[in-house]
């Protein structure tokens, strides 16, 4: 859990940062929005002190960051950036290992933690172990970052636009499997991003923020239903409300009794698939797997935001 | 870099025409010049009237090669300037041999105009050649090491022998390789300490911004004093200092000597090589350098693991700038009485003998070459993608 109290940062006259309190609970997702200079970037790097707050307190599992020399407090912590940071002159498996070997870890229980997450972002260990960073594509060097972040098994992981540089599917992909992984592991995360969709897709609760203060900080569904300021509401876009709003239900939630033709919907689709296959099939109603129906007027009322 | 692509027609290198053009000139100026002595006036003679009949025949041949040179493939013509090259040095050998009464010790055959145009044509050729062909680095390696081998092979034949150049290195021999000996220890213990004071002191300015416009100030005024006048100034305070300070002069400070000539080279190398090390930090990507604070490396561990090993391409560039600037320069050594190739130019320079001068210009001139060639190499070497996220 981490608990961030009146978090200000000064820099001469300009708050980039000013009088910020919010909770993550354990295991959640907090994602950070704003526009650009909005102090997303500096709130979070104050929380594994690469930037030093100029009033304020941050407590990670109860314990205030203020009390560890700031290197031992970011081995316990994941960091992931846009454009990965991954070192040029070091291999795959040299990058993954730099928290580890920093830890004093043993070299069987390095190499052993490097397959294994090299396994789990689904790049074979044998294949990519010893290459080096320029010999990855662009999707791969960001989930070695990611992996690098992760190494040391930190139960909080900050990561600042990770997706950032990243092309529209294959960072579609890489959303998919960091909330997997996050679920698996159970990780603590607390993600930067200045696109509003990714806020939605990953975020347990959005933190919006704008010229250094914190504006909203709720759940994806209150933030879209009763955004807080006109601010927030321009964020969100009015025309791409109904869909993040659909997006965030899944077709099991509100299937009814009944009957349709064509072939079922997955349970776990989101209702803005559901949407989509409605109106490019031409139908009122389609069949969800396992029985039961999703109705054209029933996704209608979830646009809005009305309860099922 | 292509110079083949500035041909005016196809088949034919504008370069290759500079070449023979040069060529041709040289053949029309002495190749050597002949005395009866060491002092006197010398006699200019070209090929044909050292050599005769086979004089000629050398004359053809180098024409012969001059004018293929523009017409052939790169590979070719890395092939005719190497024969070129051997033809002129060859000749050269063989005209002082016929030139010289045979058990004449005084009577002199020195290199003339036409022999280092010749050279110098041939050797452009090479050049170019080797440009166009763009060798793989173990191919160039290869080359370099064959060129060194060749060159040791031809003097160690003694087909040279009878030229004045190598008549002064028989007469001073054992001097000739104590004085190589020093020369490669003032270029290369300058730089070794220019290394291990310079890269330090990069490291400090880089991590105190603070300081870095003092520091690098010093060493640029340092720079531009003048060789001769920083012997000015510190052949009377190290003179000072070794007559005042006890001990002083026994770990071999004094005010002339190989001590001063090894204080100026290390302080003529110190600018590049901290000018380098701190561009080679401050060029390390930011988000490296955020990665390395980020995942709780400290300040040394970010530098020792990171930092530094990304600066090797261009702290690989600064040893080159330094030991090329060091070899040539470590020539001034000869005139405090430091040793070195520079002892032979700066006597043979009071003696008005020039084959004494050239016997330290020519192993200077190559041992620069050789370095700065072998360097370049390495530094190709690096993979040019590993420096950069
Ligand atoms: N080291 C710094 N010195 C001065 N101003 C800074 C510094 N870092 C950030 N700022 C300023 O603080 C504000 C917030 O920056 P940042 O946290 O990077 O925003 P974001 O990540 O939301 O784009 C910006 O106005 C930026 O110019
Ligand atoms: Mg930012």
């Amino acid at each position: 859990m981490i608990e961030i109290e009146n978090l200000t940062k000064r820099y001469g006259p300009l708050a980039a940062v000013e009088d910020v309190s919010l909770t993550v609970e354990r295991g959640r997702i907090a994602a950070l929005v704003g526009t650009s200079g909005s102090g997303k970037t500096t709130l979070l790097r104050m929380i594994n002190r690469l930037v030093e707050p100029t009033s304020g307190r941050v407590r990670i599992d109860g314990t205030d960051t203020a009390a560890l020399p700031p290197h031992l407090l970011r081995r316990r912590i994941g960091y992931a950036i846009q454009g990965h940071g991954l070192f040029p002159h070091r291999s795959v498996a040299q990058n993954i290992a730099t928290v580890p070997r920093l830890l004093g870890w043993d070299r069987p229980r390095i190499a052993a933690r490097v397959d294994e997450l090299l396994d789990l972002f689904q790049l074979p260990p044998g294949e990519f172990r010893d290459r080096m960073p320029h010999e990855l594509s662009g999707g791969q060097q960001q989930r070695v970052g990611v992996a690098r972040a992760l190494a040391a098994k930190p139960d909080l992981l900050l990561m600042d636009e990770p997706f950032g540089a990243l092309d529209p599917v294959i960072r579609a992909q890489a959303q998919a499997d960091l909330r997997r992984i996050q679920r698996e592991l159970g990780t603590t995360l607390v993600i930067v991003t200045h696109d509003m969709a990714e806020a939605i897709t990953l975020g347990d609760r959005i933190a919006v923020m704008e010229r250094g203060r914190l504006l909203q900080y709720a759940p994806p569904r209150e933030i879209l239903t009763a955004p807080a300021t006109p601010f927030v509401a321009r964020l969100i876009g009015t025309d791409e409300r109904p869909f993040h709003l659909l997006s965030l239900t899944c077709v099991a939630d509100l299937a009814q009794p009944g009957e349709a033709e064509g072939p079922p919907l997955a349970p776990g689709a989101s209702l803005r698939d559901a949407l989509a296959l409605c109106l490019w099939s031409g139908r009122a109603a389609l069949p969800v797997e396992g029985g039961g129906v999703v109705t054209l007027d029933a996704l209608r009322r979830a646009a809005e935001g009305l309860p099922p | 870099m292509n110079p083949a692509a500035a041909g005016t027609r196809p088949g034919i290198s504008r370069p290759a025409l500079l070449f023979a053009a040069v060529g041709l000139t040289g053949l029309a100026l002495p190749f050597v010049q002949f005395r009866a002595n060491r002092i006197v006036g010398g006699e200019g003679l070209s090929l044909p009237d050292a050599l005769g009949p086979w004089g000629w025949a050398a004359a053809a041949l180098v024409v012969a090669v001059l004018l293929a040179l523009s017409r052939v493939p790169p590979r070719a013509a890395l092939v005719a300037a190497t024969c070129g090259l051997l033809a002129v040095t060859l000749s050269a050998g063989a005209a002082a041999g016929a030139l010289v009464p045979e058990g004449d010790r005084i009577a002199r055959v020195s290199l003339g105009a036409g022999f280092w145009l010749l050279l110098a044509a041939f050797a452009l050729a090479l050049a170019d050649a080797l440009s166009r062909l763009a060798l793989r680095p173990a191919w160039r390696w290869a080359l370099l090491a064959g060129t060194v081998a060749a060159i040791a092979l031809i003097l160690g034949t003694g087909l040279l022998d009878d030229l004045s150049v190598m008549r002064e290195y028989a007469a001073r021999r054992d001097m000739f390789w104590r004085e190589a000996q020093r020369h490669l220890a003032l270029a290369f213990g300058s730089l070794g300490a220019a290394l291990a004071v310079g890269l330090p002191l990069g490291i400090v300015i880089h991590e105190a911004p603070r300081l870095r416009g003092a520091v690098l100030g010093v060493l640029n005024v340092v720079q531009t004093i003048p060789s001769l006048a920083l012997f000015g100034i510190m052949i009377p305070l190290f003179g000072w200092i070794a007559a005042s300070v006890p001990g002083a002069a026994a770990a071999g400070i004094a005010g002339i000597g190989a001590f001063p000539a090894l204080v100026a080279l290390f302080l003529y190398s110190l600018l590049p090589v901290v000018s380098n090390m701190l561009a080679g930090l401050a060029g390390v990507p930011p988000g490296v350098r955020e990665a390395a604070a980020g995942l709780g490396m400290t300040r040394a561990q970010a530098l020792a693991q990171v930092m530094i090993p990304l600066t090797l391409p261009v702290l690989l560039a600064a040893v080159r700038i330094v030991l090329v600037q060091n070899i040539g320069l470590a020539v001034i050594a000869g005139l405090i009485g430091g040793g070195g190739f520079g002892s032979f130019v700066f006597q043979g320079l009071n003696q008005t003998a020039m084959d004494l001068v050239l016997l330290g210009a020519l192993p200077t001139i190559a041992l620069a070459l050789v370095s700065g060639i072998a360097l370049d190499l390495a530094l190709d070497g690096l993979d040019p993608r590993k420096g950069h996220a």
